[in-house]
């Protein structure tokens, strides 16, 4: 498997070419110092995605400013904005699934497997553990970090013992979850005589703490930037933050140096099911305060965090920058569906049209070495 | 009894067969040199350009045609991005994974005004090979199938030969063992990558078109259901030899239509779902249980 080079490094200025060519314009170097600024890869790819969504749409004869209106003023109207914050929360912790591991290069595709059981887990604790609502909701929280933590981390030892990509593992291992909690759901723990398949409402004592009078975002909120803080000083602060950027950089120089991949993939793995996990706790122990059968992967924060996280390039500072616009297109997708007669998988298609640009990018690149070195 | 055991040889074949198509795509990337996950998002987009183009076309074969080409067209991204312009071919395959995912389900609103699920009256269905009904064992076993099904492995048996027996075969893997030995013996592995992956892209639209068009006659939101990615754990499976994907995908086969028997016996449809991925994982496991003796950490660093 390639490993994808974390784009953080500041690439070299151009060298002048020593009087062989006159040097150029002002203006021209403003605009290719401009160009080089790290936030350029990242700002072009979404401009490209949203000029090709348009693109989409005329054919189809749809209006795509009407559209990109509903999308924006959908998401953002002040009656919605709870709702978002939420919504952003939930992508946020899905991208630190995915982001963690792509730090060092390696791809966490199994998000939902590891939200399910997560919801699962805090179900299971917060309903039924006759404990009160201060010891029952953190331990909820951090039992589903722990299943999912563990679920996780199976893919690491899949790697190192038998050769089986990350990758492949978590996509492998994911629908298995799925389908084990979907079971256990409907058949075990769900409430008898509802039409719907999900488990009975969770006691008073055991739903998040309100946040405010928000009616959606919760105390979940909270911990949620408060994973991505401990990401980032992690990442930016720590020896094994350090190892990951090294072995994400160039992996064979990390081996060299001492670090030991296999169990750093082992520690970003757990990571990554934790964050997720907590995600699939904070959603179940939120307003409706059940696990229903797939009200978990529905919405799609897993791809739409994967997405973020990759068009950040994992960067933890990025995530939750990049997380704003795929929350954006998930909320005022629906807005865009009712107001503006387009269908709400234009959504997705932006959302791989910006990873397939992003992956372009190199072009770029190439282009401007073979420039600088002409 | 007999009866039994041959309709259920007919389940397990009409269960690998788009495996078997998607999985040589795979192999074939594979054996030259490109690690091809876009398999997943290949064969839901040949699924609906099947049915779109059959719906259009009033020809099943046109669906056919139309899903073979427009899917080699949809490849052409992950082609040329990642053999000529060495973008990473796991992010390109991520996104226009992603992409088929949205623009079928976008598409099937704009153009046909459904969602979910669309089968309108009349849509043609791949032809079953009724006329084999009367010879014993061939016809209990393909006279339901379409001519999809026994041509899956002829064109397996084909791309196998073509590999080890032809000097295009022999380049195509020095490409993908030895690129720069490739370079030097005057082998452009640029194109020998693209043009693979494009041709993979044919066999998807030919895979997709199998599953909407001879499985059933109805094109569904995320229909293939993460088959693809069981075609790519597949190709790991044979180390990307044609020959031995047969066995693979048939086992795969074998699993999925065990699954159904099971559900008609009152199994829950959530367990039995579930039971190819886990199979398959199981299955990847066992067969790389020496893997870490002979390559310790391998495919952490050397990857």
């Amino acid at each position: 498997m390639s490993t994808t080079t974390p784009p953080d490094a500041p690439s070299t200025p151009p060298a002048a070419p020593a009087g062989a060519t006159p040097a150029p314009r002002p203006a021209a170097r403003i605009l290719n110092t401009a160009l080089r600024h790290p936030a350029v890869v990242p700002i072009g790819a979404v401009v490209v995605a949203l000029l090709i969504g348009a693109a989409i749409m005329l054919a189809a004869g749809l209006d795509p400013i009407v559209a990109y209106t509903a999308v924006v003023s959908g998401a953002l109207e002040p009656g919605t904005l709870d709702y978002t914050f939420s919504v952003w929360g939930f992508i946020c912790g899905m991208a630190l699934a995915a982001a963690i591991p792509l730090r060092m290069g390696e791809f966490n595709l199994g998000g939902n497997g590891q939200l399910v059981l997560g919801g699962l887990t805090a179900a299971l604790i917060a309903g039924y553990a006759p404990l009160p609502g201060p010891i029952v909701i953190p331990l909820a929280v951090i039992g589903a970090a722990v299943v999912s933590g563990a679920f996780g981390a199976l893919s690491a030892p899949l790697a190192t013992r038998f050769g089986i990509p990350i990758i492949i593992s978590t996509l492998l291992l994911s629908p298995v979850a799925v389908a084990i909690v979907s079971y256990l759901v409907r058949f075990q723990i769900g409430e008898a005589g509802s039409a719907v398949a999900q488990t009975p409402r969770l006691p008073e004592g055991a739903r998040m703490w309100a946040l405010g009078d928000f009616s959606y975002s919760n105390v979940g909120l909270l911990v949620i930037i408060a994973m991505m803080i401990v990401f980032w000083v992690v990442d930016s602060r720590s020896a094994v933050g350090y190892e990951l950027r090294v072995v994400g950089a160039n992996r064979r120089f990390g081996a060299y140096g001492g670090v030991r991949v296999g169990r750093l993939a082992l520690g970003a793995m757990a990571a990554a099911g934790a964050a997720a996990g907590v995600v699939g706790a904070i959603i179940v122990m939120s307003s409706p305060y059940r696990l229903i059968d797939g009200a978990l992967i529905s919405p799609g924060y897993t791809f739409a965090g994967v997405a973020a996280a990759l068009l950040a390039g994992g960067r933890p500072l990025l995530v939750p920058v990049t997380a704003i616009l795929f929350t954006v297109l998930q909320v005022g997708g629906a807005a865009m569906e009712r107001s503006a007669d387009v269908p709400r998988q234009l959504s997705d298609v932006l959302q791989g049209v910006v990873i397939v640009v992003l992956a372009l990018r190199v072009v770029l690149d190439q282009r401007r070495s073979e420039r600088s070195s002409a | 009894m007999q009866l039994f055991e041959l309709s259920f040889v007919a389940a397990v074949l009409l269960a690998a067969t788009p495996i078997l198509y998607a999985a040589l795509a795979g192999a074939l990337s594979a054996q030259a040199g490109v690690f091809n996950i876009a398999l997943e998002g290949q064969m839901l987009w040949g699924a609906f350009a099947a049915v779109a183009g059959s719906y259009y076309t009033g020809s099943a074969w046109g669906g056919v045609l139309v899903a073979l080409l427009s899917t080699a067209l949809f490849a052409v991204i992950l082609a040329v991005g990642s053999a000529r312009w060495k973008a990473d071919p796991i992010i390109i395959a991520i996104g226009t994974n992603l992409l088929a995912l949205g623009l079928t389900g976008f598409l099937m609103r704009v153009l046909f005004d459904v969602s979910g699920s669309f089968s309108p009256r009349g849509l043609q269905g791949l032809p079953k090979m009724a006329f084999l009904a009367d010879v014993p064992v061939i016809g209990p076993i393909f006279a339901g199938q379409t001519v999809l099904v026994p041509l899956a492995f002829v064109v397996i048996v084909a791309a196998g030969l073509w590999l080890k027996r032809t000097p295009a075969g022999l380049r195509l893997r020095g490409v993908g063992e030895h690129p720069d030995a490739a370079t030097a013996l005057g082998v452009n592995v640029a194109s020998y990558q693209t043009w693979t992956t494009i041709v993979g892209g044919a066999l998807c639209g030919v895979a997709g078109a199998q599953l909407a068009l001879g499985n059933v006659t109805v094109f569904t939101e995320n229909m293939t259901a993460g088959r693809g990615w069981i075609a790519v754990a597949a190709v790991m499976l044979v180390a990307g030899r044609p020959f031995w994907l047969p066995v693979a995908c048939l086992g795969f086969g074998a699993a999925e239509a065990l699954g159904f028997r099971l559900q008609g016996i009152g199994a829950p449809q959530q367990l039995t779902d579930a039971a190819p991925y886990a199979i398959t994982l199981v299955v990847l496991v066992l067969t790389r249980i020496g893997f870490a003796r002979r390559n310790r950490s391998r495919t952490l660093i050397d990857s």
